[in-house]
């Protein structure tokens, strides 16, 4: 009870209300532009969250992430683009069904499954959060560095790029980690003398770069592209057959994408992937996919939303990111001085449950923007991106540069914009290696001083029950898209 | 799919060193070669002062891994080519260049003034001929950005011509 009263006190402190209005609205508008997202959006505003009181900036984060994983759905069902890759999947009927004309009929069903979604995901994130970070008091150096590794394998299945692309990606963003004063002997390391370069390279340099700076790089590539909007009248809510159509999807996709989410590293785009194609397999009418399937916007919607929440358990009960703009909120709660994990949970509840109201609501707040505003928003999609991209570059380099007041940090920022242009162009995904530069530390920490405890002896790790679990999870991961494969062969 | 099949049959024809699969693998085998030589000039710790494992050897058994995976990922390709991309047009090398431009100009003139050249080169190289959007992208606009992270977040811009203007 004390706990639910925690969770509803962001509905009457004015301030966070308003902190999730803009949040929600600005999460909103960047998930419809393609090429942004909730990830590169976050990352563009963690240097004005230095502003705010932690809580604060976390709902603000948080807000951002539910309303930018939802609003991608938009120019789905509209434009045929996935506003975020989570939205991929909802190409695949969203935009037929719109081309049928009808477009609002396809955002409501988009509209109402991201909503259940995304709530039935701060449910399950309400109840097994405390029991990971529970869990977790169980956990010593070498189960975190087991469960760190088990993260990084995980890459090997995120849907975007191939497996063994992934993985070399994780790698490097571990070695980027590397970077600067050892933190066990102080010793330089890849520094080349550079002073600037003892303190490491900072994280958001590095996500902005990857993901604002190189899609600029790519819309470059992309200035004569056209893209058909379909004109949209209004939203409608589904009616009474949807509803019935659906329910079982929206449910089952639900519960799909929290679990999805909930796996270290993977996120919304692999969950919508896994949400449609599990719709498509229960349906009555499996032929009606690709060809504008209510079920196929619900399977992959509510998927996607789901995940948030879902993504959202090990990054606060284990410190773990649970996907790439969840790596963005973990690196959020650092700069605020906020440790995710158990002790999280026992010492400050109420900021824990705040977040987990603001999620709430934001995902209420979502649907009836959305419901509204849907027409607003695709007209967001009408700024050329002439003059929308040299605007994102100048607060992409105000922002890098304001953290550390370095300019390194922005040279960085346009290195990794580069990078990770020919990263996407041949076939790298750049997620792997946010993951793997937030995970880096905690991997080479905890396995330093697991042979510590050890006396080097490595073949102890296989004693601690726990980490040979995770080890053994490790294993099917790296197995898994060998599985996959074959079965798609077949 | 047929188009990708094409792609790749047409990559497949390509001498070895001038596929894709190839240049990339040679690239990331070289740099990861390069930082693997540069882990040997690290300091060694002195066992006392030693936790674990060397400060090296962190790094050695990660550029070990990825050289691995790299070979691996050539080889894969050798029985799978990648498809060919598409030449890159000319607005993209303009749009790198003003990366550099960028570079240049904040290190040697202005950090604010930088932003408001690369801003206005780049909306006019992407087509944006019109002297009002031009000014709002290029001047406008980092003005605002300019004030409000000035403002707000207390925040002291490095110093230039036109920035030693305004906080003299």
């Amino acid at each position: 009870m004390d706990n639910l009263l925690l969770m509803m006190a962001p509905l009457f402190n004015s301030k966070l209300l308003l902190v999730l209005f803009f949040g929600t609205l600005f999460g909103l508008i960047l998930g419809v532009l393609p090429g942004l997202g909730p990830t590169t959006g976050g990352a563009l505003i963690l240097p004005f969250t230095m502003t705010l009181d932690p809580l604060s900036a976390i709902v603000l984060l948080t807000s951002i992430y539910c309303a930018g994983t939802y609003g991608g759905a938009i120019t789905a069902v509209l434009i045929n683009t996935p506003g975020t890759p989570a939205a991929a999947a909802t190409c695949l009927d969203g935009y037929p069904l719109a081309q049928k004309g009808e477009a609002g009929r396809a955002l409501g069903m988009a509209t109402v499954s991201s909503t259940v979604g995304g709530i039935f995901s701060v449910v399950i994130l309400v109840f097994f959060a405390p029991i990971l970070a529970q869990l977790a008091y169980e956990f010593g150096q070498p189960e975190y560095f087991a469960l760190a590794i088990f993260g990084l394998t995980m890459l090997a299945s995120i849907g975007e790029g191939s497996p063994i692309k992934n993985l070399i990606a994780g790698a490097f963003g571990i070695l980027i980690s590397t970077v600067g004063k050892d933190f066990m002997t102080s010793i330089d390391r890849f520094t080349f003398g550079i002073n600037e370069l003892t303190e490491g390279i900072g994280f958001i340099p590095v996500v902005v770069g990857l993901f604002a700076m190189s899609e600029m790089l790519t819309q470059s590539t992309l200035i004569n592209q056209v893209f058909n909007r379909i004109a949209l009248k209004a939203i409608k809510l589904p009616s009474k057959d949807d509803y019935k159509k659906t329910w079982k999807t929206i449910l089952r996709s639900s519960g799909i994408g929290s679990f999805i989410g909930v796996l270290p590293a993977e996120g919304g785009t692999v969950a919508s992937l896994i949400g449609y194609s599990e719709a498509k397999r229960f349906s009555k009418k499996p032929e009606e996919f690709g060809k504008g399937s209510i079920e196929g916007i619900a399977g992959a919607e509510a998927a996607n939303n789901a995940a948030t929440g879902g993504a959202m358990v090990p990054t606060l009960a284990l410190g773990i990111p649970g996907s790439a703009t969840t790596a963005v909120i973990l690196t959020g709660l650092i700069i605020h001085g906020v440790r995710p994990g158990p002790d999280l949970f026992r010492e400050q509840p109420d900021f824990l449950y705040g977040i987990f109201g603001a999620m709430l609501i934001a995902n209420v707040l979502f649907f009836i923007f959305g419901f509204f505003g849907a027409k607003i928003f695709a007209r967001i999609t009408l700024v050329p991106n002439k003059i929308l991209w040299p605007m994102i570059f100048a607060v992409s380099v105000c922002g890098t540069y304001s953290l550390n007041q370095s300019i390194i940090d922005v040279w960085i920022m346009l290195f990794f914009g580069v990078l990770g242009f020919f990263m996407r162009r041949y076939g790298f995904s750049v997620v792997p290696v946010i993951i793997g530069l937030i995970l880096g530390e905690l991997v080479e920490g905890t396995l330093r001083q697991s042979l510590v405890i050890f006396d080097g002896n490595w073949l102890m790790f296989f004693t601690r029950p726990i980490a040979l679990t995770f080890f053994i999870l490790s294993l099917i991961a790296l197995a898994f898209p060998l599985i996959r494969a074959k079965k798609i062969k077949k | 799919m047929k188009n990708v099949q094409k792609q790749k049959r047409a990559n497949k024809s390509l001498p070895f060193f001038f596929r894709d699969e190839f240049k990339v693998s040679f690239v990331i085998i070289f740099i990861s070669v390069a930082l693997l030589i540069t882990t040997f000039t690290f300091d060694i710790v002195p066992p006392i002062l030693n936790r674990g494992i060397q400060p090296a050897t962190f790094p050695k058994a990660l550029l070990v891994l990825i050289i691995a995976m790299t070979l691996l990922i050539y080889y894969l390709a050798t029985k799978n080519p990648w498809k060919i991309q598409k030449e890159l047009p000319k607005s993209f090398f303009l749009t790198l260049s003003s990366f550099l431009i960028f570079l240049i100009i904040s290190k040697t003139l202005d950090f604010f003034l930088a932003i408001s050249v690369l801003s206005i080169f780049v909306s006019y190289c992407w087509g944006e001929k019109r002297i009002f959007y031009l000014l709002l992208v290029g001047i406008i606009f980092p003005v605002i950005v300019f004030i409000f992270f000035e403002t707000i977040l207390g925040l002291r811009f490095p110093p230039g011509i036109i920035t030693n203007i305004y906080y003299s």
